[in-house]
């Protein structure tokens, strides 16, 4: 037991969700241990040795995708607004076609740790390298602490302890795992904390089944007449639009489509998701991982279904509002399986939903510090050199540090009512619409060059930060917003292609780019050359 | 990579079997991306647009709306097993590629 959270002891309960909690945290840590072992060097350390099979690595991706806010933030939402709701859990599950189809394979074939060394490949690799790392960085903190300010809320509610201390505790675990552990305890903790969730997942929706006599149709026709005991009319949750229809917004069908571009296309950009792709040892094994991640997180959001809308037709309304009458989103999932399994079950789902904090702050917090440290350090400020051996991971371990106490005083700092969903539809947003055009048209486009990936990505980051900051979730709130859509999307996204082409098309061709797009591609398309397994540095 | 020198990447990009191998890719992966980004964008248009035509039950209670979302995972297994199947005749069709570079050192040199 890491000694920082030993002087909280004697201020909390020791209740059954806390005890799962410590199993966690203690498994966990012994895996870190025996990680910290094997990570000597720079591809052990940012890469797990490109050692982890194709089914592990699935099941990695799935526990780094499905954050707190899909488990959660998703069965919250369906609860409270029923179909629109679960319009999440299709959006984040098609993205992975674009990961399958577009990114994943071009990606491991080409590079060796960071989104950066695809787009870096051809073009001068200073400017590019440090616009690339800048964007992940502001894409992997703003997530991060969008997860911390809700596993501060989460942790508060499910053991009582304090928001600060919460977060601070959060982010001293994530921070043991990644700076002692490297990618391969990261990689485990999202392996467990995937397996775990999916666990919960399905005897949650077991136990809703069995509230409707294990029939489909009852179940359905309880959705449909969902009425929370008689608080307010029965609705149908299975009717689109009580969250973006015309009648609630005139803007809502369109911020639908702006967030359902935002998230098809948003997902092929998260860094933490593609450095996850050089934990493997070949493009095969990364497509195979890309299909095992797309069974896991179907099924899962399948799921949503019965402990999403289940919800709704299992608990009253009155046990899923806090004191003061809001709608308690993020506890629907907790309360729910308190109701239908008791004290011990509670605990079980309470210690999953910490777990799936821990693994996807983890990941974030990886892909932050590698791109730091192999983007920023390594190749922008010393040319690709490094001085001494172990300089890289010195460096990234520091920065881990860094990326860490940042994250924990921004998110005590923004305080528990922080909007959550605000901040990762921002992450989404920056990853779709800086991100994804300069990787695409680094791979397919040969007049593409340096000048349109360092305009693309700062089209895109500065489109979409802006159009947030005066969106109705901005700096002028509702009622003076701007930009009148919450989801920036469907305009960044096309400004960002638009950047990256007219930066190309602006500037003058650069014949050494052009040359060095053979050589991209045929490496991309055939993994000739590719970082091998256990290759070193 | 066995040779340590830099293989004439210009040449190897301009083998025949190497442009077999992107048109197959691209005879799959430009029509399939097509597919499930209006597939998938239908959804929300329809929903946003036509949501009386969407409530209508069609199963059972189950409405259009939601035989539609469900529809979009299965879409997505679907798409990605066939993108696996088809994966496949890639991996030899570059198998055989890479081979036949290994054979001729000149093309390396």
């Amino acid at each position: 037991m890491p000694s920082a959270i030993t002087p909280m002891l004697s201020a909390i309960q020791f209740t059954p969700a806390l005890w799962m909690f410590l199993a966690f945290v203690a498994l966990t840590l012994v895996i870190t241990y025996f990680s910290a072992r094997k990570a000597t060097g720079s591809a052990s350390y940012f890469a797990a040795g490109r050692s982890i099979k194709g089914w592990q690595n699935g099941l990695a991706v799935a526990g780094d995708y499905m954050s707190a806010a899909s488990f959660l933030g998703i069965s919250g939402m369906i609860a409270f607004k029923g179909y629109d709701g679960f319009m999440y859990s299709v959006g984040f599950l098609v993205a992975y076609l674009t990961v399958l189809l577009l990114v994943a394979e071009p990606l491991r074939n080409a590079g060796k740790y960071t989104m950066a060394d695809l787009l870096a490949y051809r073009m001068s690799p200073r400017p590019v390298r440090a616009m690339a790392s800048l964007s992940t960085l502001v894409v992997s903190i703003i997530y991060m602490i969008a997860q911390m300010v809700g596993s501060g809320v989460i942790i508060k509610e499910l053991i009582h302890v304090e928001f600060a201390p919460a977060v601070v505790g959060v982010g001293v675990l994530m921070l043991v795992y990644v700076v002692f552990g490297g990618m391969l305890a990261t990689t485990w903790v999202q392996i467990i904390k995937a397996l775990l969730l999916m666990g919960g997942a399905f005897a949650l929706s077991w136990l809703v089944l069995g509230q409707h006599d294990y029939s489909m149709t009852k179940f359905f026709h309880a959705v449909a007449h969902a009425d929370y005991a008689g608080t307010a009319e029965p609705k149908n949750l299975l009717d689109p639009g009580l969250k973006f229809g015309a009648a609630v917004n005139p803007w809502g069908p369109l911020d639908f489509i702006s967030l359902a571009l935002g998230l098809v296309l948003g997902t092929a950009g998260l860094p933490h998701i593609l450095v996850r792709f050089y934990t493997v040892p070949d493009a095969k094994t990364a497509r195979v991982s890309v299909a095992w991640a797309i069974g896991v997180i179907g099924v899962f959001y399948i799921l949503t279904t019965f402990f999403g809308f289940g919800a709704a037709t299992v608990l009253e309304k009155s046990a899923i509002l806090t004191p003061d009458g809001k709608e308690n989103t993020n506890m629907v999932a907790p309360i729910l399986a308190q109701a239908l399994g008791g004290e011990l079950f509670f605990a079980f789902i309470s210690a999953v939903a910490f777990a799936t904090i821990l693994a996807v702050v983890a990941g974030l917090t990886m892909s932050a510090s590698t791109s730091f440290a192999h983007d920023f350090y390594s190749n922008v400020m010393h040319h690709g050199k490094e001085s001494k051996p172990g300089q890289e991971v010195r460096v990234a371990r520091i920065t881990a540090f860094f990326v860490g106490a940042v994250s924990i005083a921004i998110a005590i700092f923004m305080g528990p009512t922080a909007n959550a969903a605000f901040l990762v539809g921002l992450a989404f947003a920056v990853a779709a619409s800086a991100n994804l055009p300069v990787i695409l048209f680094s791979v397919f486009w040969k007049r593409f060059n340096t000048a349109g990936a360092v305009a693309g990505l700062g089209t895109g980051l500065a489109s979409a930060i802006i159009l947030i900051l005066l969106s109705p979730n901005g700096i002028f709130g509702k009622a003076g917003a701007i930009f009148p859509l919450e989801n920036p999307g469907i305009v960044s996204i096309p400004l960002g292609f638009l950047g990256a082409w007219l930066g190309t098309i602006l500037s003058k061709p650069d014949p050494e780019s052009e040359a060095k797009f053979a050589e991209l591609n045929f490496r991309a398309q055939t993994g000739l050359g590719a970082e091998k397994a256990g290759s070193g540095h | 990579m066995a040779n340590p020198t830099q293989p004439d990447w210009e040449a190897l990009a301009r083998l025949p079997a190497f442009h077999e191998l992107l048109a197959a890719k691209r005879r799959f992966i430009v029509p399939a991306t097509i597919f499930f980004l209006i597939y998938y964008m239908t959804l929300p248009v329809l929903i946003g647009y036509f949501p009386e035509m969407m409530k209508q039950p069609l199963v059972g209670k189950v409405n259009g709306a939601y035989l539609f979302a469900f529809s979009q995972f299965l879409m997505t297994f679907g798409m990605a097993w066939l993108y696996m199947r088809t994966a496949r005749k890639w991996d030899a069709m570059e198998h055989a590629l890479l081979a036949s570079i290994e054979s001729k050192p000149n093309a390396n040199a």
